[in-house]
């Protein structure tokens, strides 16, 4: 495990200020962990690196993963049918991470709650993860993880959403570290043809809060929508758009093939307009 | 009937949060939380609205036909030794205790201004209660049913589909009850402006368990003044099956002050808990976050959500109500698994003794009762008085039991 200095070059806002010392958006990338195997989920994540994605998201595979579309269901069903563990996500983590990408992880709750929470925060800093994404806890709810997150020096992202009232949102935000994770649209995750009239005005509203950086997910697919997002959002989360690649591809060297393709092209997205 | 007097029910409310203990909560997407909360204020309005309480109570009797009755089983009290009050909530329109929790959640629904609910069914029961509630009140209505349970249970759906409700077979993860639930779940996070989601039991989020044990209770309150009537005294134990556990619920629910009177819920125990092919959550689960709640979980060591088995599509799901993961661990309520062999001994013995043809659900609550009889009478030292929750009516399990039981045409 590299020593402390290495981790901080890793944290998440580290690299929102390297982004936005060069004038763009950051670009997060998301991948199940184990899909479509565990060595395929490094290769994947790796090639989205190397093809110039920022940060990787590490979703851990969930049975009833309720804010995912059928996209991320799929790939999540095909991890879990391939016997893909918590504690496999953790190496895949150490393994991204050696890579000098920033890694954070997006989980449901209870697979955290049944490893332990504190055991996991503890297991996730030693494999340098940054922090968690939590779609289905809230800050309410969040008592152990506040405690835990503390404890390791990892990030929180809880979500707000446009359906969030303004007492709301300041107090989740209140309880992110690392960034805020702005769910562009009242739906799940996947590419939609139109990126959210709703997410300008959300990452406004966070922004009259907090200063920390925010990132925009659920529907962005293309180079073209990771520009537009760009234009107002630090962060641009793109997920289901990713593992299609992979998902729909003939054989795993087609997947990395289109991924990096893909990649690609959402990295030129970001940088091809000014902030 | 007279006004039932209840002892002060406030001890198990749960705290502001709706936590019942350690249990229940919300563990929902951000987007959820206002939708949760717009539904908690029209909810508690509702409760000492007096217009929506005599309305409620209007349609529950001239619709939906309850007070259901306390009928004395006198020929299956003379064969198992105690004496067996059954309280028919399978005489209700129709044909179980679900349509008291979706009555009062579409009134609520019309009271929010939403044109539209959403449901999911495993057995089906419960979407067509729901169905038959927006029918009645004028809401369009859309019901998630796993794929698996579409194709065996095709004459609900064709009923739901009669009562103009759109039916959407679910297609991900094991295809079944708890697929239909994520599925629902999605659909209100992206129509939650127009949409009431009519969630089934006593689970999920924050108000859900609360409320939906609120439209219930009646159960309880009727036949504990029932059972008075009849009998001069309360019963000295209150028995239900437990799946989500609604009928549970509604039937504990007034019980809970009187300690005196011994509550017992059976669960699914399918194949046996040692097969590990059951749908005993609380008996052979832990703890653990599903479908917006903590509460008693069947899960591997990952937390991954393991699936149910059951004979009785009404009990197979791999959760519980989070009131009742509380009542269990604070001891008030007992909670035991009813083998699918043993459920089907006692739906045949209540056929053949009283020509009642239970639910299947129901019939496991039956069969746990005949199993506790040798000690309650040991304990008492007479033969018990027992209330036994006849949730549902057994038609939609004609052709699963006979296949059970070989005597359909064609079968054997």
């Amino acid at each position: 495990m590299s020593e402390t200095a290495g981790a901080a070059d890793r944290s998440i806002g580290v690299a929102f200020e390297k982004a936005k010392a060069e004038g763009r958006a950051l670009l997060i990338g998301c991948m199940p962990a184990g899909f479509p195997t565990v060595p395929g989920s490094i290769a994947a994540m790796r090639a989205m690196v190397d093809a110039g994605v920022d940060v990787i998201e590490v979703e851990i595979p969930y049975s009833d993963p309720v804010m995912d579309g059928p996209v991320i269901q799929r790939a999540s069903d095909i991890a879990l049918a391939g016997g893909v563990r918590v504690a496999d996500t953790l190496r895949i983590i150490e393994a991204v991470a050696a890579t000098g990408a920033p890694v954070v992880t997006m989980t449901y709750w209870n697979p955290i709650e049944r490893y332990g929470v504190d055991a996991f925060a503890r297991d996730l800093a030693a494999a340098g993860g940054t922090g968690l994404i939590t779609p289905d806890l809230i800050p309410e709810e969040a008592g152990e993880w506040l405690a835990a997150s503390d404890a390791y020096g990892l990030d929180r992202t809880f979500l707000v959403a446009p359906s969030s009232t303004d007492r709301r949102l300041a107090m989740t935000v209140a309880h992110c570290r690392g960034f805020v994770y702005a769910t562009a649209l009242m739906g799940v995750t996947g590419a939609r043809t139109k990126t959210s009239e709703a997410a300008p005005t959300l990452v406004g509203r966070v922004r009259a809060v907090s200063g920390l950086p925010v990132g925009v997910g659920l529907g962005v697919g293309t180079g073209a929508q990771a520009a537009e997002v760009g234009r107002y959002a630090d962060g641009v989360i793109v997920g289901s758009a990713l593992i299609r690649c992979v998902l729909e591809a003939a054989d795993e060297t087609a997947g990395l093939a289109a991924l990096g393709t893909l990649s690609t092209e959402l990295a030129e997205g970001v940088r091809s307009v000014r902030r | 009937m007279s006004a039932p007097t209840l002892p002060d029910s406030s001890a198990q409310m749960p705290d502001g949060a709706g936590h019942f203990g350690p249990y229940g909560g919300r563990f929902v997407p951000e987007a959820l939380v206002a939708a949760l909360d717009e539904l908690d204020a029209a909810y508690r309005k509702a409760l000492s609205d007096e217009s929506f309480q005599s309305d409620l109570a209007r349609m529950m009797s001239e619709y939906a036909n309850t007070p259901s009755r306390l009928y004395p089983a006198e020929r299956l009290s003379a064969r198992v030794g105690a004496r067996i009050l059954l309280k028919r909530e399978d005489l209700n329109h129709t044909g179980a205790h679900k349509v008291r929790n979706v009555l009062g959640q579409a009134l609520l629904t019309k009271r929010m201004g939403k044109p539209r609910v959403i449901a999911e069914t495993g057995a089906g029961q419960h979407g067509v209660a729901s169905a038959t509630a927006a029918a009645y009140l004028d809401l369009e209505c859309v019901v998630y049913m796993g794929e698996v349970d579409t194709a065996r249970q095709a004459l609900n759906v064709a009923r739901m589909r009669m009562l103009g409700a759109t039916v959407v077979p679910v297609t991900s993860g094991s295809r079944t009850l708890k697929d239909a639930l994520n599925e629902a779940l999605r659909d209100w996070v992206a129509n939650v402006d127009r949409t009431h989601y009519i969630i089934g039991t006593t689970a999920g989020p924050a108000p859900f368990p609360e409320m939906v044990r609120e439209f219930v209770r009646g159960i309880g309150v009727e036949a504990r003044q029932q059972c008075l009537d009849a009998t001069g005294a309360l019963p000295d134990a209150v028995t239900a099956c437990v799946g989500g556990g609604s009928n549970a619920l509604g039937i504990f629910h007034a019980f809970v002050p009187d300690t005196d009177v011994r509550l017992y819920g059976f669960e699914a125990g399918g194949d046996g808990i040692e097969t590990g092919r059951h749908a005993s959550s609380i008996t052979g689960g832990s703890s653990g976050v599903l479908h917006g709640t903590r509460t008693y979980v069947l899960q591997d060591e990952d937390g991954q959500t393991v699936e149910s088995h059951s004979i009785s599509a009404g009990l197979d799901y791999p959760g519980v109500g989070p009131e009742h993961a509380w009542l269990n661990d604070i001891g008030r309520a007992r909670y035991s698994p009813v083998t699918d062999a043993e459920a089907m001994d006692a739906f045949q013995l209540l056929c053949r003794t009283e020509g009642i043809i239970p639910a299947i659900e129901s019939a496991h609550a039956l069969a746990g009762t005949l199993k506790i009889i040798p000690e309650l009478a040991a304990e008492l030292g007479r033969e018990p008085t027992i209330v036994v929750n006849l949730s549902g009516r057994g038609d939609k399990d004609v052709h699963t039991a006979g296949e059970y039981f070989g005597i359909l045409d064609g079968e054997r």
